[in-house]
């Protein structure tokens, strides 16, 4: 069991370092501030390949491992949450949704497209009456000639506010419950779609979140992805993916907020010594990095399972309900290691306090993930 | 010791700084051994004199209208030419960046040991040992470049120049050498002084910045003034960008530019966190204060305690002497 | 157009130095290590020529073998292969040794063109560009911030402290390059995967028919002092303020 990271991982960590610290730190403040969608970001980041980082090259995309694509996250997610979860929404959900379901002719038609980055994806699961109990959602999708006519409304969409496409869950059979359930790949600016306003967050502030209303909106035979009513597990497998890059993203936020913890510690002076020689600061500060270090481990080992085809719906769950949790502490000691200053908007962490937030909710809260595991545990 | 050679720089007002610390001490270095400077330019055969009051012996000039820009094919040529069969133990240049190509093809051209950008020098054992910085000065090494003549560049301000002593007379020798046309392939196609490109402030070598203790927006003219003198860039506290007195771009800390310079001297800044967050990986931080117990004293390394109004021109005049 | 660039893998220039015990030398394990920053502008300018020209840019280096990955950095930007020498004997020597080794691998081909950092910021010599381009009789231009390659020249321009100069050279030539003369591009993913399937030549010092000696012996290294404490002067005002430009010239050697 080899710990340390191979030479291509390595590449690519120091790859999206640096594109995170050139291009992406600069101007991560004043997004969050101005609520700024990261367009020419997103620009730059087309042009090396990562917005299809675990395409394969066949059909336009990186071809990298899945491990590869966590630890572009975590370097991501470090320096701006929201950039981090609009790359994930549409690599994981999307993009992963097309390459575990997709037919050969949609992986054609779609995938090198979304690996280009001419198409942004979504994910429209959530509806405002269905969140943990995603398999009550009622969004309808009625059959009709040459496919299916939407009606609903989804919430909370990451990216919803730009995105050119998306694959949405609708109900196929009114009367089946989680086996009534289909899901579409479609377009976010066909007729019938409304994209709703803003939603105010508490953080994660450059990426849009809206509501998507449907009214009779058309989908071609050609889009159903998966089987009719089978849409349910299609769902639950794309979010184990997006349980771990959400985990990666927790992580990169945990670890900025130690390194801010550690060079601020060792240069505010009080009580005649800079306070990192407290040892009420160094245990907050331990206790960040070691929690730190168990996620990562525990992501990795998810990442590089789901990256070789084995079953890791405990791990996933383990992964991100351990990171955010931890991500959560440490955002917390972070801002206690700052004291009055990192209440304040000139310090990162206070940045970090609100994005941290989010990672124990979406794509599965806490309380979802105790029971996914739970049920493993029950199961084996 | 031996015989020492010295590559002579000038500048419009003579021979450099750097090249005279040379002399001093090749003089030092060759005891009762013989010194030669060589000059290779145009109109500079009058300051072979000059070099002799500063510690040659000799001095070979090539003294051409041609010599008027330097070209490093025509000045390895010459350098080659000059010291072929003269017997040197040991060459010393200036640091500059045609003494960084000059010496370094010059040494592989004669295949023998290069030690640049040097600050110090000792002997040990009748063999001087020279010292340098590494790792951009993080680390020092201590080398003797091999073969005859060893090559050493002098980093600027680490040696001494020798007083200079009119007594002293160098005899000249005119360096003549014609280089054969398919020999100089590089060529000069322009030479123009220029005035450096506005360094940004976190590239800036020096920096003078300037906090509350300014009083008024006018009186930044005096850190202006000093900075331009220094070759410095601006740099301002939080407090003064929040006023409206200097542009947000100047602004060192927290939630400005973070910087690393050589030398920072802040005037009338108190040193709270969010500055110190900008600039204190500063190599040598300077202070001035009126409150004694500001905190920029603590990461201070040297400290005035007085009226920056008061102290800021003094401060420019010195330097200026100090400079010239 | 055929290009080779000469890279060096170096300590990360934010990482922290110490010494071995015995203090002969860097301690280099647990550092962070990067291609040089001033050979990314040399590979940016090579990759650029390149898109612009056509041709084939060749990274060389000399190195152990964790120089790897500074190579395959350079791959991963847009070189097409590489050239290596991995030999022991070889990591030892000093900057002049090195650039002996690399004029013999680079005198096994025909290159137009060879371009290099200004200086490698572990060593600070500033020295491989013109010692190679010596060892290969070729001309050599320093310091580049701007380069034009047309009609078989290389026209380049550059500050040399405080003069504005354009010098051309006639390829084949050998230039080495400064902050300021391109932005490096970042690696892309694709090229990172690309980078692995790449062609990449081992020579060693056999085939190269060297024995390489260095030509400057190192006889120690230190530490710079630690930051001593604070002088807060006194006296009357103007005397300290001769005093502070005194210190800060002779004791700081800041100015």
């Amino acid at each position: 069991m080899n710990f340390q990271l191979s030479e291509q991982h390595r590449l690519v960590r120091d790859m999206a370092r640096d594109f995170a610290a050139g291009e992406i730190a600069p101007h991560a403040e004043e997004m969050d501030r101005t609520h700024a969608f990261p367009t020419e970001i997103l620009e730059k980041a087309k042009g090396l390949g990562l917005l299809g980082i675990v395409v394969p090259e066949e059909y336009g995309g990186a071809g990298m491992d899945f491990l590869s694509y966590i630890i572009i996250l975590e370097e991501i997610g470090r320096v701006c949450a929201s950039t981090c979860v609009i790359l994930s929404v549409h690599n994981t959900l999307f993009i992963g949704g097309l390459l575990k379901f997709g037919s050969e002719e949609q992986k054609r038609a779609w995938l090198p497209r979304a690996a280009s980055g001419e198409i942004l994806g979504a994910y429209l699961l959530t509806e405002p009456g269905a969140g943990s109990d995603a398999g009550s959602l009622k969004l309808r999708a009625k059959k009709v000639e040459g496919g299916w006519r939407l009606t609903g409304s989804k919430s909370f969409i990451t990216n919803g506010g730009v995105a050119s496409h998306g694959i949405v869950y609708g109900r196929t059979d009114p009367e089946a419950g989680t086996r009534g359930i289909s899901a579409f790949l479609f377009d976010m600016d066909a007729e019938g779609v409304t994209r709703g306003a803003e939603e105010k967050k508490m953080g994660l502030n450059a990426s849009s979140t809206v509501q998507v209303t449907f009214e009779d909106v058309f989908v071609p035979e050609e889009n159903l992805l998966g089987e009719e009513n089978r849409g349910f597990p299609v769902a639950m497998e794309i979010l184990n993916a997006g349980r771990i890059g959400i985990a990666a993203q927790a992580l990169g936020i945990a670890q900025a907020a130690l390194d801010e913890s550690v060079a601020y510690s060792g240069q505010r002076e009080q009580f005649g010594t800079t306070i990192n020689r407290f040892q009420s600061i160094q245990w907050f500060l331990s206790e960040m990095a070691t929690e730190i270090e168990a996620a990562r481990l525990l992501i990795y080992r998810a990442a590089v399972a789901y990256g070789e085809g084995r079953r890791v719906i405990k791990e996933a769950a383990m992964a991100k309900l351990f990171a955010s949790a931890a991500c959560m502490r440490a955002v917390d000691k972070a801002v206690q290691i700052h004291g009055g200053y990192g209440y304040t908007r000139d310090y990162k962490v206070e940045r970090l306090f609100r994005d941290a937030k989010v990672t124990e909710i979406y794509e599965g809260t806490s309380e979802v993930q105790r029971i996914v595991i739970a049920r493993a545990l029950a199961a084996s | 010791m031996a015989t020492i050679w010295v590559y002579l720089e000038t500048n419009p007002k003579g021979l450099s700084k750097a090249s005279l610390e040379a002399l001093g001490e090749a003089r030092r270095l060759a005891g009762d051994g013989r010194v030669t400077g060589v000059l290779i330019g145009s109109g500079v055969g009058a300051l072979a004199e000059a070099a002799g009051h500063h510690g040659a012996d000799e001095v070979l000039v090539a003294d051409d209208a041609a010599h008027a820009d330097f070209n490093l094919d025509v000045h390895v040529h010459l350098m080659r030419r000059a010291l072929d069969g003269a017997g040197a133990d040991l060459l010393l240049m200036p640091v500059s960046v045609h003494c960084r190509e000059l010496s370094a093809r010059l040494a592989a051209a004669l295949d023998t040991g290069l030690a640049p950008d040097c600050v110090r020098s000792e002997t040990v054992d009748g063999t001087v040992h020279w010292t340098r910085p590494i790792y951009a000065g993080k680390a020092f090494e201590t080398v003797t470049p091999g073969g005859s003549p060893g090559i050493v560049t002098l980093r600027p301000n680490n040696f001494e120049a020798l007083a200079p002593d009119t007594g002293r007379a160098a005899s000249v020798t005119p360096l003549e050498a014609t280089i054969d046309a398919d020999r100089l392939r590089l060529e000069v196609r322009e030479a123009v002084a220029a005035a450096a490109d506005k360094v940004p402030l976190t590239e800036a070598a020096i920096i003078v910045s300037g906090g509350r203790g300014m009083k008024d927006p006018a009186n930044f003219a005096l850190i202006e003034k000093l900075a331009g003198t220094l070759g410095a860039a601006v740099g301002a506290s939080r407090a003064v960008v929040d006023a409206g007195w200097r542009p947000h771009a100047e602004q060192v800390g927290q939630t400005g530019k973070t910087v690393s310079p050589v030398l920072y001297i802040a005037c009338g800044i108190s040193g709270a966190i969010q500055h110190l967050a900008g600039m204190s990986s500063s190599r040598t931080i300077v202070a001035v204060n009126k409150d004694p117990e500001a905190p920029i004293f603590k990461v201070a390394d040297y400290g005035i305690v007085g009226d920056t109004l008061e102290v800021l021109p003094l401060l420019d005049e010195e330097f200026k002497k100090l400079l010239a | 157009m055929k290009i080779a660039v000469l890279v060096k893998q170096v300590a990360d220039t934010a990482a922290k130095i110490e010494l071995q015990p015995d203090g002969s030398a860097v301690k280099l394990d647990d550092v962070q290590k990067v291609l040089n920053p001033y050979d990314e502008f040399a590979v940016e300018a090579a990759i650029q020529l390149k898109e612009k020209d056509g041709g084939e840019v060749t990274v060389v280096n000399v190195g152990p073998d964790s120089a790897d990955e500074a190579v395959k950095t350079a791959l991963a930007m847009g070189c097409d292969r590489a050239v290596v020498l991995r030999d022991g004997e070889a990591q030892g020597l000093d900057p002049a040794g090195t650039a002996a080794v690399l004029a013999a691998m680079l005198a096994r081909e025909e290159f137009d063109l060879v371009l290099c950092g200004k200086q490698a910021v572990d060593d600070d010599a500033h020295l491989v560009g013109p010692a190679v381009a010596e060892r290969l009789d070729l001309p050599v231009a320093t310091f580049a911030t701007s380069l034009e390659v047309a009609d078989g020249k290389a026209v380049v321009g550059r500050d040399a402290d405080g003069i504005r100069e354009t010098l051309a050279v006639p390829l084949p030539a050998v230039l080495t390059c400064q902050k300021g003369l391109n932005e490096p591009r970042y690696p892309s993913l694709p090229g990172i995967m690309q980078a692995a399937r790449k062609p990449k030549d081992v020579v060693t010092l056999a085939d190269l028919g060297m024995n390489p000696e260095p030509r400057v012996a190192r006889q120690g290294m230190t530490l710079p002092p630690p930051r001593a404490e604070g002088k807060v002067l006194s006296g009357e005002i103007p005397d300290q303020v001769k005093e502070l430009v005194q210190l800060l010239r002779n004791e700081a050697r800041a100015v």
